[in-house]
């Protein structure tokens, strides 16, 4: 069994006097700290990122980290868009299941506010196909027309979806690690201005830099060594097509249903025994799709069952969503996304989620999302 | 003590309602209000430039002043829309306001704090005993490329300021200048638009310079916000100068009548000395005056003025005067700035 040892994450955010490699090394350093391992220890890295090739021209990253580390040890880079994270979980968990008593590093890592936003915006459409691309279609607009067919569909108004944002704002302001601390009304939402219709600047997560590390082992004698430790039960990458115009339906992201599907099935676990789950929430509309993809509401009920607002922290609901703030307000640092996301049910499972630690959660959930829906990775963790 | 004898302004009489722009690229035009607190900005004419708009602030600063032009030896032209990257406008300001020809000129560039660091080293010469008079000039018509968030915002104006030892309107009681190597916003050689880092901009170089400089210069003379009637900021939007002001304590009485920005846009190199001029329209003589300026690059100037007696004087319309203005469409925007 693969165990889930420690977590360390810096800042999300404007961080201008940091590089992309200053991240990565105070988030290794961090992790490495907390779980009283040196760098000898440390049998293979992967690494989650999207746009250092892109940005700033810089590929070879898996080199740079071992300079950073000092070993020489394999180090792997994982691409997935906005999915890179959990890519490299993914590849990091398949990689133990073949070598025993190992203990591997999964970094993930952004730097994007360095760019102007044409820069980045362009950076960031890598990740739709090239239809897509040429149409002029940026993720606000991709996501706008899955939001606009979804409010249709099931007679929504945007009301439904600013609750995603109010609530996700509301966590993002007990996290210090949040880009955004601010807590936000539904009014604030609805007033603020449009990015690509329906979807509005507080519907959108942010531009943010950041980078979240967790050191996964197959080796027992660390895990009883270890103060905090929490099992993977599954952890699946499934892809879909690129484009939009390939997809069945446009109100859900099948590529989510389908490593749900296989992930509950692998964990051997029920939707409802899930107590807290981080869900890719680039947009809000994203969130609403993401709940009933992944089947904890029914397809259709989202824009109803978000205003019950059962998924806020403090509400006393069953499930409880997006702790960290999700991408909205904890910020979306693209490749650490989905080690952050990992990293927060690791919190909150090990009793250190501090002022938004919601109590007796036993199974946990993460779900990362690439590009408009081409790879969704559903991972579930246990205490 | 070394002071300001007296004062002039341009402000070209072209307006251009941020509405106007906002259309012409599908915005809505309440956000973009919302965000930037631009309502209109002053635009040059076709026929103006830097040189130009300095030309009538300057005239009108030496006009009111009973001066021996003779006795500034001093002429020093802050802008970042010199009409020549080569030949200075400082020589040919000083050739038309008629200033014999024993002075000291030269052109600064330190984006929108040109002028300020001419003020620093003006007072200084007079100081040292070389002139008696210095004139120093802050100019822009100031440029952003179309489509750019800086199309809203950067506009055209002119400060002059006539520095001298005696027969003060304000008193520079003590200033401080912060500066660091911050780029966030720039404009190469050859190039004819500035760039500019988006919200870099913000945190750590428009408010960490000011907030420093000032936070600086109130442990130098023990001053606090409190002990000032009013607070000038430079003003690259309507947001920023509230913010900074709010952030080092001081209220928003104190600052509202030097928000020029909302009305006449961000003339760069004058925009905080503009916002001068609409406060000495109200001080009264003893107001200490707190200003502020800013240059991305990156740079903060902060000065303490004392209003004297002679502002009674000498103290000019500023409202009235502005008030005289023409709408124009976005079109005839852009042949004035002759970008078409």
């Amino acid at each position: 069994m693969t165990n889930l040892i420690g977590y360390h994450t810096t800042q999300f955010g404007e961080l201008w006097d940091k590089s992309l490699f200053d991240l990565v090394e105070e988030a290794i350093n961090g992790v490495l700290k907390q779980t009283s391992l040196s760098n000898k220890q440390i049998d293979a890295v992967f690494f989650g990122n999207m746009l250092a090739g892109v940005l700033e021209n810089n590929l070879h990253s898996t080199s740079k980290i071992a300079e950073i580390l000092k070993v020489n040890i394999p180090i792997f880079r994982a691409e997935a868009a906005c999915a890179s994270g959990g890519a490299a979980f993914n590849l990091s968990k398949t990689y133990l299941d073949s070598n025993s008593n190992k203990n591997v590093l999964v970094v993930g890592a952004e730097k994007m506010t360095d760019y102007s936003p044409e820069e980045a915006i362009t950076g960031l459409s890598a990740a739709s196909s090239g239809e897509e691309q040429e149409a002029g279609l940026t993720f606000p607009g991709l996501y706008g027309m899955m939001a606009n067919f979804y409010l249709e569909k099931y007679q929504y108004t945007e009301k439904s979806l600013a609750y995603v944002s109010v609530k996700n704002h509301y966590h993002g302001s007990l996290n210090e690690k949040a880009h955004f601390r601010k807590k936000i009304t539904i009014n604030d939402v609805l007033r603020s201005p449009y990015v690509a219709y329906p979807l509005k600047v507080l519907d959108s997560s942010p531009i943010s830099d950041g980078s979240s590390v967790v050191v996964l082992t197959n080796n027992q004698d660390m895990i009883k060594k270890q103060k905090y430790s929490v099992a993977v039960l599954a952890s699946e990458v499934v892809t879909d097509t690129i484009s939009l115009k390939g997809r069945k339906n446009l109100d859900e992201i099948l590529a989510t249903k389908i490593a749900a599907d296989i992930a509950f099935k692998k964990a051997k676990i029920n939707r409802d025994d899930i107590n807290v789950a981080e869900v890719h929430d680039c947009f809000s509309i994203a969130e609403i799709l993401a709940m009933e993809d992944l089947g904890f509401w029914k397809k259709g009920a989202g824009g109803q069952k978000i205003k019950e607002q059962s998924t806020m922290f403090g509400n006393g609901g069953n499930l409880i969503v997006n702790t960290s703030g999700g991408l909205k307000a904890a910020g979306h640092p693209v490749g650490a996304t989905g080690i952050k996301q990992i990293g927060e049910i690791f919190l909150q499972l090990t009793n250190q989620a501090e002022k938004r630690q919601v109590k007796n959660v036993k199974y946990g959930l993460a779900h990362n999302v690439g590009g408009s829906g081409g790879t969704a990775v559903v991972t579930i963790l246990a205490s | 003590m070394i002071g300001i004898v007296s004062y002039g302004f341009y402000v070209p009489k072209y307006r251009i309602k941020t509405e106007e722009i906002a259309k012409v690229w599908g915005k809505n035009p309440g956000d973009v209000k919302k965000s930037l607190l631009i309502e209109e900005k002053a635009v040059a004419g076709i026929d103006e430039d830097s040189l130009t708009m300095a030309f009538e602030s300057a005239f009108s600063a030496l006009s009111t002043a009973a001066v021996d032009r003779n006795k500034i030896k001093v002429v020093l032209f802050g802008s970042e829309t010199h009409p020549y990257a080569v030949n200075p406008a400082s020589t040919i300001l000083a050739e038309f306001l008629g200033i014999e020809k024993n002075y000291l000129a030269y052109d600064t560039e330190f984006a929108c704090k040109a002028a300020t660091g001419a003020m620093i080293s003006a007072q200084a010469l007079i100081k040292s005993g070389y002139s008696d008079y210095a004139l120093i000039t802050g100019s822009d018509k100031g440029m952003g490329k179309t489509h750019d968030v800086l199309e809203y915002t950067a506009a055209s104006g002119s400060v002059s300021l006539l520095l001298g030892k005696d027969d003060l309107i304000l008193e520079i009681l003590s200033f401080e200048s912060f500066s660091s190597d911050t780029p966030d916003f720039w404009r190469r050689e050859g190039m004819r638009y500035p760039s500019h880092g988006g919200r870099f901009t913000g945190k750590p170089s428009y408010f960490y310079h000011i907030e420093e400089a000032s936070k600086s210069l109130f442990k130098k003379t023990g001053l606090a916000p409190k002990d000032f009637s009013f607070a000038v900021f430079h003003m690259p939007n309507g947001k920023f100068p509230v913010q900074v002001a709010r952030s080092l304590g001081f209220s928003e009485a104190q600052i509202k009548d030097s928000l020029t920005v909302n009305y006449l846009g961000n003339s760069y190199t004058a925009s905080a000395l503009i916002g001068l001029m609409a406060v000495l329209e109200k001080a009264k003589p003893g107001d200490l005056i707190f200003l502020c300026s800013y240059g991305s690059g990156a740079g903060s100037d902060s000065f303490v003025l004392r209003v004297t007696k002679n502002i009674l004087k000498r103290r000019k319309e500023f409202s009235q005067v502005i008030g005289d203005k023409k709408y124009i469409d976005y079109p005839t925007y852009l042949k004035f700035m002759e970008m078409i």
